[in-house]
Formats: C-alpha cells, structure tokens, sequence
C-alpha cells in the first residue's frame, strides 16, 4: 500500500465516529492529564488499558496516542501560568513562558505554545508517515557511545541557559548531575550519597526536584512581598489576549527547528522529549538576533521547546512501530497494549496492520486539530487563572505541587523533599543562580553515566572510543564548540574594544 | 550579608560538597573488572565542582561592589517554609485536607494579613475543593 493510498484507508477508519469518539476523549483526557503536575501519560494509559480490551484495538490505539500527545499539549499551561511544569519536557517552558506571564502576556504564550505544538504535532505524524522505516535504520545506529555524545551536546546547552555567571551554571548543572546520581548504582549495586536513607535507594525523582525549585522556590520567593495581593497582569480583550502577528513571525523558525529537532530526537528509543525541548531551546536561542531576551519572556523560547516537545511523539512512535523498541515509559505502555491486542510491532507492522497504523496516522491529523480547536478558545479562560488574588492562587500552586509529587510515589518523603528543593529553588533565586542547568544536568546525568560507563566496557577503557566512531566525533566535537561560543564573545567584545 | 558574602558563602557551600563527593566517591571502585565503577563519574564531576567553585570563592573575594539582601523578606519566605515543613509533618498525623487547611489558612491569615473570616473560607474552600478534585473525581489518592 503506497502512502497515499495508505492515508486515505486510514482516513477512512480514522473517521469512524466511534473511533472519531475514541481520539476526542483521548486527547481530551490527555490535556487534562498534561495539566497536572505528576499525573503522566504513563500511568493514566495504564490504568485505562484494561477498560481498552473491551474495545476495537484501533480505536484503543487511537485513543491512548490521543492521550499521549494531548499531555504534551496540556503540559505547558500550568508552566506557563504557575511556573509549575506538568512534565519534565514542560520545563524549558517554564524559563519564558512564566516570564511572559509576569508580564501580562499568558494569554500570549498559551496561544504560541498552542499553535507550535500543532504545527509540531503535524510534522511529527508528516514524518512518521513518510520516513518511518528508513529513520528507524538510522536510530539502531546508534550504541552507547552516540548516547553519550548526544547527551554530551545537551549538557553543552547549559552555556544557552546560562544567566548572567556561567560559573554559577556550571556549578548548577553539576548539583543536578549529583542529585542524578543518589541511589543505587544500577551496574554495581552500589548506595550512593543515600545518607543511610532507605527512600533514597531508589533515587530522586526528577518531578520532585523541578517542582521544587521552579514552583515551591517562586511561592517563596513571591511570599517575599509584604501581603499584596500578588496577581499577575492580565490585559483586557480577547485580541490582547491572543498571539499577535508579530508574534507568530517571530516564532516561524521556532516552529519548523523545534518540530524537524523534536521529531529526529525522538526517533532515538530513549533521548526523549526533555533532550528535544533542551536542545531545541539552545538552538534557538543560538540562532535568535536576540538572545539576551531569553529567560526574560521571548515567545520563540516557548515556541521552539514546545514544539520539539510536541513532534517528539511522532518520533517516538517510528521505533516502537516499526522495531518494537520503547523509547520512554509511555511508549513502554503503549507496547505492552499492542501486545496485549495480539500485536507484533516490528518491521512487519505497518504491512501487516494498515487499518491500524494508517489509522492511527490520521487520527493523530484529526486530533492535532482537535487539540487546537479546544485549546485556542481555552486560552482567554486559563488566562484569567492570574487575576486569582495571590492569598488563593499560591496556596492552590503548593496544594497541586503535594498532590502532584505525592500522587506519583505516594510518598511523604517525596513530600518533604519537595520543601527542601523548594527552599533549594528559593536560595538559587537569591544568590542568581540559574535553575535550568540543576534540572538539564538532573535529567541528563543518569543517561549520561549509563551510557559513558557501557561506551568503556565496549572498549575496554579506551575513551578513543568516542572520538573514531563518526556520529559520536561529530556530536562531542558540536558539544565542545557550543560550549566555546562564551570564550569567543568574550574575545570579540575584546576585539571591538581594542579596535575603538 | 553582602551580595559579594552570599558568593562567597554559596562557593564555599558547594566546595564543601564537591570535597564530600570526592571523598564518597574514593571510596567506591574507580575501575572494576567490566569496566568504570560506581565512583568513576561521581569522582569527576566532584573535582569539577570543587575547581569551579574555588575560583567562585576567589572571584568574589576580588569583587569591590556588594548590594543589600532583604533580610525581612528572607524572612517571610523563612516562615512559609517553616509553615510548609509542618504541614507535611500534619499530613501524616490528621491527613491531607486538615493539614493544606492549616497550611492556607497560615498563609492567607499570617502572610497577607487578610481578616481571619476570610482565611477560614479559603482554607476550607481548598481543602474541600482538592478533595472533591482528586480523590473523588479523579481517583487520586491524598497524603
């Protein structure tokens, strides 16, 4: 079946009102999900999977993918309006999209994150279409070593993230690296920097930490004021309430870098949507002719990680449909129900099952569209969240942020580390320390020592390794150079200095 | 304090625990028989963090300008921390809704000087509105 036959057939099941039904309450379900902080894709589909065996498989199918990528919708508005990232690829959001919040733009960036997200949402299902077998080829080329370098280069982005010290990033990213690193060593069974703590065998989780530092440290820090009423600008009108036309300029490069970038790391079982939104972010700060804006509510920082976020999925679905291989836990639970259903993903998959995966490829057209009719309208209404009076609304940001930790390890130890980041969160706020290096080096770092460590059992010690296998030269070799870009603006203002 | 002492105090902070990092660190294998052991990353990155923070340390030594801290404000946020750390000691003693009652209605009272009527409303409009939300609508369990 060629693919544009292939698309119309999945059209044609796609459209089926009962599996039309199934997309509309999936990714209902799955903003709402995205919404809250803890609640992941994971564990709502697999809580649902169960009730999915009463059902036709594809309908199953599209339901739970609904779920899937309407949280990566729903997960950049509560970073937007509370600073509380709903998942660990919504951080990056946090940086400009709270920002801008400050400034009386939500609505603004809601919209943005909306629109880059349905533009990603698109690109990522155009890709999985049109290049999944021959992308899936390229991603089993990557080893151990090519992980390594790959989050190499992310660590790299923390000279992007940087504010106004590089040091003081460093040294962030660093403290993130050892958070990382609490727990049980997985090759040797080694307890490190546990304190004789049982709860801390099993490590930290990362939405422990990001809701610490990015929404319990804001808390603090706004607490500061002496009983003002604490609500955030929100101006009045639906046209100010809304993207402007400036805006949607500004971000066309966002949209397209974030959407190829996400899609690319994702085809990669195990980079992830965080990795995507991190470099996407660099990158686009990289490029932008004004990067001193980022951090401080530049839209493009909430287009571009939005929207590699948002393409992730599609490319997250290529490994696990056409290798069977699961790059994240909501892939994981995705395969475990394809072969619950009585399904074999594997090069064999898309020829053997059109009605499922053509499908699947077009209601993902049809839910994208949805997301975005819902969505759009929704932002004037989620807007208003920030004229709450701040003696309601941060109570109500700590109530979400207990209930989000503790409704992923039903822990209250968890608990009281969310109050100790917190007050970790606040005191880096204090002493102009950049949060985002803690949480890239926290999220990359147990990646990064897993793949090093294999990387030198392949070759026996020898860390040329790294540097004669093409993919992974070429990735350090971009790490290396991104983090020179500070060095070479240093020596450039010397330059122009010297020439006056 | 001065902006240039909280520098210096933050380096010193973080020298201490790169020097804490490099001493667990030793003590685990550096090598083993497949390969890097449990302290060869752990040793690296410890290193990493005790040079950067000693030029921190040492930068802010040389720095001449210093700028205030809001000492009542650190204070404020001092006391919500507090509030908070003993609302979750609550939680495990009368539960949830008891306990972020306690919490809110601290801080709506306490922090924002708002009418006591007022923070008792708050207090248990949220309380009540979490429980309805989570555990009852949602099926998410509560502390």
């Amino acid at each position: 079946m060629d693919i544009l036959s292939g698309l119309m057939h999945g059209f044609a099941v796609a459209l089926e009102p009962a599996n039309l039904l199934w997309c509309f309450v999936g990714v209902v379900l799955g903003t709402v999900v995205g919404v809250m902080p803890g609640l992941g894709p994971p564990a709502t589909i697999a809580m649902l999977l169960p009730l999915t065996f009463l059902m036709n498989p594809a309908g199953a199918m599209i339901m739970l993918a609904g779920i899937y990528y309407g949280a990566k919708y729903g997960g950049s508005t509560t970073s937007i309006l509370l600073n509380v990232p709903g998942e660990s690829a919504s951080v990056v959001t946090c940086l400009d999209g709270y920002a801008m919040a400050r400034k009386g733009r939500a609505g603004a960036a809601l919209g943005i994150a909306a629109i880059a997200s349905f533009v990603a949402g698109t690109v990522g299902v155009i890709g999985l279409m049109l290049v999944a077998p021959p992308l899936a080829k390229v991603a089993l080329a990557f080893s151990a070593p090519e992980y390594f370098s790959l989050m190499a280069l992310g660590l790299a982005m923390v000279v992007l993230l940087a504010g106004r010290s590089m040091l003081k990033a460093l040294l962030a990213m660093l403290v993130g690296l050892w958070i990382s690193g609490i727990g049980t060593d997985p090759f040797s069974t080694t307890s490190r920097f546990t304190f004789g703590q049982l709860e801390l065998l099993s490590g930290i989780d990362f939405v422990v930490v990001a809701i610490g530092v990015f929404a319990l440290g804001e808390v603090l820090a706004c607490m500061e004021g002496r009983g003002e009423s604490g609500s955030l600008p929100v101006p009045k009108g639906l046209r100010n309430l809304l993207p402007t036309l400036q805006d949607l300029k500004d971000c066309r490069f966002a949209f397209v870098q974030g959407s190829v970038l996400g899609f690319l790391i994702g085809v990669l079982p195990g980079a992830g949507s965080t990795i995507a939104s991190f470099i996407s972010y660099g990158v686009e700060k990289a490029v932008s002719r004004r990067p001193e804006e980022f951090g401080k509510g530049a839209v493009e920082g909430v287009a571009a990680p939005e929207g590699a976020n948002n393409s992730e999925t599609g490319g997250a679905l290529v490994p696990l449909l056409t290798l069977g291989i699961p790059g994240s836990g909501t892939t994981a639970v995705l395969l475990a129900a394809l072969v619950l259903w009585g399904f074999k993903p594997g090069p064999l998959f898309i020829s053997e099952n059109p009605n499922l995966f053509w499908g699947l490829v077009a209601s993902m057209y049809i839910g994208n569209v949805m997301l975005l009719v819902l969505n759009l309208p929704l932002v004037p209404l989620f807007a208003q969240v920030l004229r709450t009076p701040g003696y309601v609304l941060y109570p109500v940001i700590l109530g979400i942020s207990i209930v989000g930790v503790y409704s992923v390890s039903g822990s209250l130890f968890d608990v009281s580390l969310v109050v100790a980041f917190g007050v970790l969160g606040y005191l880096m706020r204090k002493l102009d320390y950049p949060a985002a290096p803690l949480i890239l080096g926290l999220v990359l770092g147990g990646g990064m020592e897993r793949a090093l460590r294999q990387s030198l059992m392949m070759s026996q010690g020898d860390l040329a390794i790294l540097a004669t296998r093409p993919i992974c030269a070429a990735m350090l070799a971009l790490a290396v150079l991104i983090l020179l870009i500070p060095l070479f603006n240093k020596l450039n203002a010397w330059r122009l200095q010297v020439l006056e | 304090m001065k902006a240039r002492n909280a520098d210096l105090w933050s380096g010193l902070a973080l020298a201490v625990l790169g020097a804490y990092i490099i001493v667990q660190a030793s003590g685990w294998d550096y090598t083993g028989p497949d390969g890097p052991g449990a302290g060869f990353f752990p040793l690296w990155y410890g290193i990493a963090m005790l040079v950067l923070s000693a030029v921190l340390v040492a930068s802010s030594l040389l720095r001449a300008e210093p700028e205030a801290v809001d000492w009542r404000g650190a204070g404020r946020a001092a006391a919500v921390s507090a509030a908070l750390a003993v609302a979750v000691a609550l939680f495990k003693l009368v539960g949830f809704a008891i306990g972020f009652a306690a919490l809110a209605f601290f801080i709506v009272l306490v922090m924002y000087r708002r009418p006591w009527p007022l923070a008792a409303a708050v207090a248990v409009g949220l309380a009540g509105g979490f429980y309805l939300l989570f555990p009852v609508l949602l099926g998410v369990n509560l502390p």
